[in-house]
């Protein structure tokens, strides 16, 4: 499996991301400058976190009309994993692909720091190897992590379990202490909190792990090699 | 040639955090009298002209400039140059 971790002017995450597949999770990967991006060879596509364009206009705002999100959008549609960390998420957002959009933290801080998620569907190609109602240990690190979505469409998400991740002491606001959700085919998953720095035990935790694991063996499952 | 002014505003019922810490420095500053503070944006946008310019000044801010789901806008087009 290999995977394109896209690079943007002002991301600051994509090396830990790489890091993550390549080295901890053991598959193949390559960061991407986002003007070079070719993806119509990679099986999964990582936005990674950061400041893309230096948060300009709203976070994620500028990145979500450059071309590759044409390709991102048609990997999406190919059902290939996309999966948007922090910035990511809020470029998920603003194309359109996730619904609702990021507002500022609550108590406008930027925040770093672990915090206990619920692993709210242990039942998709992202958290396979979690349990439900698992409580794992990632990192957030944002200033606009506040998710916002009107009550119409909090109701969709609840009822298609398309929220993934939930904050169990909720640090931003965020409605329904929501972290993380997919989109409704349920391959495209948006996350302010960081896996990719929660991979091995020298870092503090390695819960994150066994989602970069359970697309893997997801994608595996989904192209068996017939020897 | 036109200049298009375009503010920007959180919905209501948006929450802005921004806008009240606005209102807290004011009144420490005792300007008792402020009942509430939002904070938006503000656009200048210099296009030429065109038959169906508002129409286009509409796309242009729900593709990019303004977030539908938490912003509102309004704009006003004036002669330039």
């Amino acid at each position: 499996m290999k995977f394109a971790v896209i690079v943007f002017p002002g991301s600051n995450c994509d090396r830990d991301m790489y890091f993550a597949v390549k080295d901890q999770l053991g598959a193949e990967a390559d960061l991407v400058w986002y003007k070079e991006a070719n993806l119509a060879n990679y099986d999964g596509i990582l936005l990674p976190g950061g400041f893309s364009y230096g948060d300009y206009l709203r976070s994620g705002a500028i990145a979500s009309t450059s071309d590759v999100i044409t390709q991102i959008r048609e990997a999406a549609e190919a059902g290939k994993p996309v999966l948007g960390v922090c910035n990511g998420f809020q470029i998920l957002l603003e194309m359109g692909l996730l619904p609702g959009a990021m507002l500022p933290n609550e108590k406008l801080k930027f925040m770093c720091h672990f915090e206990t998620l619920t692993v709210e569907n242990a039942d998709t190609m992202f958290t396979r190897q979690y349990k439900e109602k698992e409580k794992i240990q990632i990192p957030i690190a944002h200033g606009d992590g506040n998710y916002f979505c009107d009550e119409e469409t909090l109701q969709k998400l609840q009822n298609n379990k398309q929220i993934v991740f939930t904050y169990d002491q909720n640090p931003n606001g965020s409605v329904g202490d929501i972290a993380g959700i997919t989109n409704e085919h349920g391959n495209v998953l948006g996350m302010m909190p960081h896996p990719e720095r929660a991979v091995e035990a020298l870092l503090g935790h390695d819960d994150g792990l066994r989602l970069f694991e359970s697309i893997l063996t997801h994608w595996r499952e989904h192209h068996a090699i017939n020897a | 040639m036109r200049k298009v002014k375009i503010h920007i505003t959180l919905k209501e019922g948006v929450l802005d955090p921004q806008g009240k810490a606005v209102h807290n420095s004011l009144q420490s500053l005792e300007y008792s009298n402020v009942q509430d503070v939002r904070v938006g944006k503000y656009m200048e946008v210099m296009v030429e002209d065109s038959d169906n310019l508002e129409a286009e000044i509409d796309r242009m801010c729900d593709q990019l400039l303004a977030n539908p789901v938490i912003e509102n806008y309004s704009y006003t087009i004036e002669e330039a140059g």
